[in-house]
């Protein structure tokens, strides 16, 4: 290597020292990457540049032979900020290969089976703003025909709050089929939470049930970003709001239950704030503005409408998420 | 016959000698410029450690051979406060983001072997060989 590395490098310094042309100059910038490629550090080229030079300057003065003696020190320190660069660079590769895993790990612990009803219209997107995320959702048929939806949201980003999301999704297995009542429900994840939590960590969450024998929806909410109700008769949008406080403060906690009857092309929206609080042109956009973004696609399919409010978010904000963002969709069909 | 020689490090002037004495002895070993001026760096590193940190130490050099090959050895040695956490200081970016310099990582990059050993309160040697190829 080193003697062809000497033969190409004697070549181009040849040429330049003739002609100099700004080709010679091109092919020593690409003979620069060949050099990184096969590990050359700075030091050896300030060296093979000297040795080649000796060879073809006669009687080089003393004085410039020499001065090499400092530029070689000097580079010594750059090959070493190099290698350590390069070292660090490895090392980020590794912990990123490390992260895809555990963000696929992530995401097997979401549902993913088709929602196929004769009377519910459901979408779900969510959308991580780094590879691991702290939102959660949720949503099953039980055996009865009940259909439960959840949106959850840890306070805190990256991978503590990703590890705090799959306790959600494991307590929430425990649950068993009786437990079905939204505000029973946050009352048990958060006993889970409380004790399982750091104190300075906190969950939100809104959870809801639509019973299709009386067409009621019940939900409750722990501190969650409100969501919305769309009537359909009216034509109006209503705030999703109920009282209650984060998972995960307190041991004790009472929810309140609020229900309300869901006619054909109603529809509730859950969201986490990573949607509110999308920044456009630097400012945060209203709640008025996801419910008119809404309210423009109604004749879409529920999955429709949250793909497309994302993919129409995500480009306002140059695609450059700051918060996780998850937006759901449960419409009564016609 | 081989070559030895021992520089006290209690101050700047130290560092400069044992450099001086590295760079000699490595021209005489038969290291080329590059390698000559890598060894210098590896010493200056480890006396600068050592005014730094224990005060005073000493820097031993020497020719060494072993099955066939030949090359040359730095012997850093102090009575300092030793250092507490060995995998932390030869860890990537640890000393170097505080602009100390190289750090121990570098001294390693910079030779072929590299061995620690620290003692709390009782000192530290580190042992350091380039060989000639």
């Amino acid at each position: 290597m080193q003697v062809s590395m000497y033969r190409l490098y004697k070549d181009m310094l040849t040429s330049y020292l003739r002609d100099k042309s700004e080709t010679a100059l091109y092919h020593a910038q690409q003979f620069s990457k060949q050099m990184m490629e096969q590990d050359m550090s700075p030091e050896e080229t300030v060296s093979l540049h000297l040795s080649v030079f000796q060879e073809l300057a006669e009687d080089l003065p003393e004085e410039v032979t020499d001065s090499f003696d400092l530029l070689l020190e000097v580079m010594i320190g750059y090959g070493l900020a190099y290698r350590e660069h390069q070292s660090l660079r490895d090392r980020q590769q590794e912990l990123e290969s490390e992260l895809n895993v555990a963000a696929q790990m992530q995401r097997t612990l979401l549902p993913d089976k088709q929602v196929d009803t004769e009377e519910i219209d459901f979408g779900v997107i969510s959308v991580p703003a780094g590879k691991m995320s702290g939102d959660y959702y949720h949503y099953d048929e039980d055996s009865v025909g009940n259909f439960a939806v959840a949106v959850a949201d840890v306070i805190g980003k990256g991978v503590p709050a990703a590890m705090s999301m799959s306790m959600i999704k494991y307590a929430m297995d425990t649950l068993t089929d009786k437990q079905t009542e939204p505000a029973g429900v946050l009352e048990s994840l958060n006993r889970v939470v409380e004790r399982n939590i750091d104190e300075d960590m906190f969950i939100t969450m809104m959870y809801g049930v639509y019973y299709p024998e009386s067409h009621q929806f019940h939900f409750a909410s722990a501190g969650h970003e409100p969501g919305f109700f769309y009537r359909s008769a009216a034509d109006t949008f209503e705030s999703l709001e109920a009282k209650g406080l984060v998972l995960g403060v307190s041991p004790k906690v009472r929810y309140e239950e609020r229900g309300f009857r869901l006619d054909p092309g109603d529809f509730v929206v859950f969201l986490s704030d990573g949607v509110t609080e999308s920044r456009v042109d630097g400012e945060f956009i209203e709640r008025d503005t996801v419910v008119s973004m809404i309210k423009e696609r109604l004749h879409l399919s529920a999955q429709e409408i949250v793909n497309e409010l994302f993919e129409e978010l995500e480009k306002a904000q140059e695609f450059q998420l700051r918060d996780d963002f998850t937006l759901m969709i449960l419409r009564r069909k016609f | 016959m081989q070559v030895q020689t021992h520089v006290d490090i209690n101050s700047e002037w130290g560092i400069v000698a044992a450099r001086q004495a590295g760079r000699k002895l490595a021209r005489e070993v038969g290291f080329g410029s590059v390698d000559q001026a890598r060894i210098t760096t590896a010493i200056s590193e480890l006396a600068r450690n050592i005014y730094l940190y224990a005060d005073q130490g000493q820097i031993k050099i020497e020719e060494v051979a072993e099955g066939g090959k030949r090359g040359m050895k730095i012997i850093a040695s102090d009575q300092g406060p030793g250092i507490k956490d060995l995998r932390r200081v030869m860890e990537d970016g640890f000393t170097t983001s505080g602009g100390l310099g190289a750090g121990l990582p570098g001294v390693k990059r910079l030779m072929d072997d590299f061995a620690i050993e620290s003692e709390l309160n009782q000192g530290t040697v580190i042992t350091a060989v380039k060989w000639l190829r």
